[in-house]
């Protein structure tokens, strides 16, 4: 057995290994998740809880919602997803070009993301469906308490959709990065840690998207 | 240690992800304009989480990578689950206002 170190400006000297190193980078970013798991959590125990007590309010809320809208916004992340993924395989594979055309694809595909979502917040601030007491929407026929789902639906797509921004600036980060040729086949581990928060981004939208769009 | 540390997944088994992916999101849809009574949301969660398995394993590498991230995700998931039903063990067990118990 060796006992030289081996050295690499990707190996900070309190680690044996890049391997270890990565390992310890990649269990601090899951603890992360977790964290964001549990943060998104608390908004879904509280919106089926609320959801159960009034559920005509949840019902008609949902009318208010484009379900097309919904589901290209589903498509367009999920696809996101993929692209993100697949920059990671192509610097595995050496291929930097492609993954710089992936990462570039991801980065449109939050920019779609984040357009629809403008359209539809525009469309329903336009009609008075403001959240909390900046509700003014009187229209027939219209139950009361129906501001309790906007609140809900503006706080969990709200909060989603800063995690898509700073998503986007963490891709972007990224893919200056790639430019500058820091990535390859033996080291990727920044690019792999934003893929991880980009994919649970994708994760928290999978459970919005049914129950907020799709109520029954 | 070798350094053969990353495994690189073929990108037909992303397609094919993404793709499983594409048609769940169209069957949660097409579920939804039907009427199951309470099952549309046991429904509509179901295929949620099958969706986000499939990312979880496949995009987020869980299948191949060190278990160690699983175990860890799973227990964040597990304690949302208790206080999922903390909260409803509380709300179903409440006494209405006027019991005269």
């Amino acid at each position: 057995m060796s006992t030289t170190k081996v050295t690499s400006p990707h190996l900070p000297h309190h680690f044996d290994s890049i391997e270890q190193a990565e390992a310890a980078s990649k269990l601090g970013m899951w603890l992360f998740l977790c964290t964001e798991v549990l943060m998104f959590g608390g908004l879904f125990v509280a919106y089926a809880i609320y959801k159960n007590m009034y559920p005509e309010i949840f019902f008609q809320g949902a009318t208010f919602l484009d379900w097309k809208l919904g589901s290209i916004n589903t498509v367009v992340l999920l696809v996101s997803s993929l692209t993100m993924a697949l920059s990671i395989y192509y610097t595995q594979k050496a291929k930097s070009k492609a993954a710089i055309y992936s990462l570039w694809l991801t980065l449109c595909c939050g920019f779609i993301f984040m357009g629809i979502k403008y359209i539809e917040y525009s469309h329903k601030l336009h009609l008075g469906l403001a959240p909390g007491h900046l509700f003014s929407y009187s229209a027939e026929p219209t139950l009361q308490g129906l501001a309790l789902y906007f609140s809900f639906y503006y706080c969990m797509t709200g909060l989603h959709g800063l995690h898509v921004l700073i998503g986007m600036i963490l891709i972007f980060w990224v893919l200056v990065r790639a430019y500058k040729g820091h990535f390859g086949p033996s080291y990727f581990l920044p690019m792999e840690c934003v893929g991880l928060f980009w994919h649970l981004v994708d994760l928290i939208w999978i459970y919005l998207f049914p129950i907020l769009y799709l109520v029954e | 240690m070798a350094a053969t540390k990353h495994h690189i997944i073929p990108i037909q088994i992303y397609l094919r992800v993404l793709f499983a992916l594409l048609a769940f999101t169209a069957l949660t849809v097409a579920v939804a304009q039907m009427d199951f009574g309470v099952l549309n949301t046991v429904i509509a969660l179901g295929i949620a989480t099958i969706k986000a398995t499939l990312v979880l394993l496949f995009f987020m590498h869980l299948k191949y990578d060190n278990k160690m991230f699983l175990v860890i995700f799973l227990t964040g998931v597990f304690f949302l689950i208790v206080l999922f039903l903390f909260c409803e063990f509380d709300l179903i067990t409440r006494l209405p206002e006027r019991s005269v118990l």
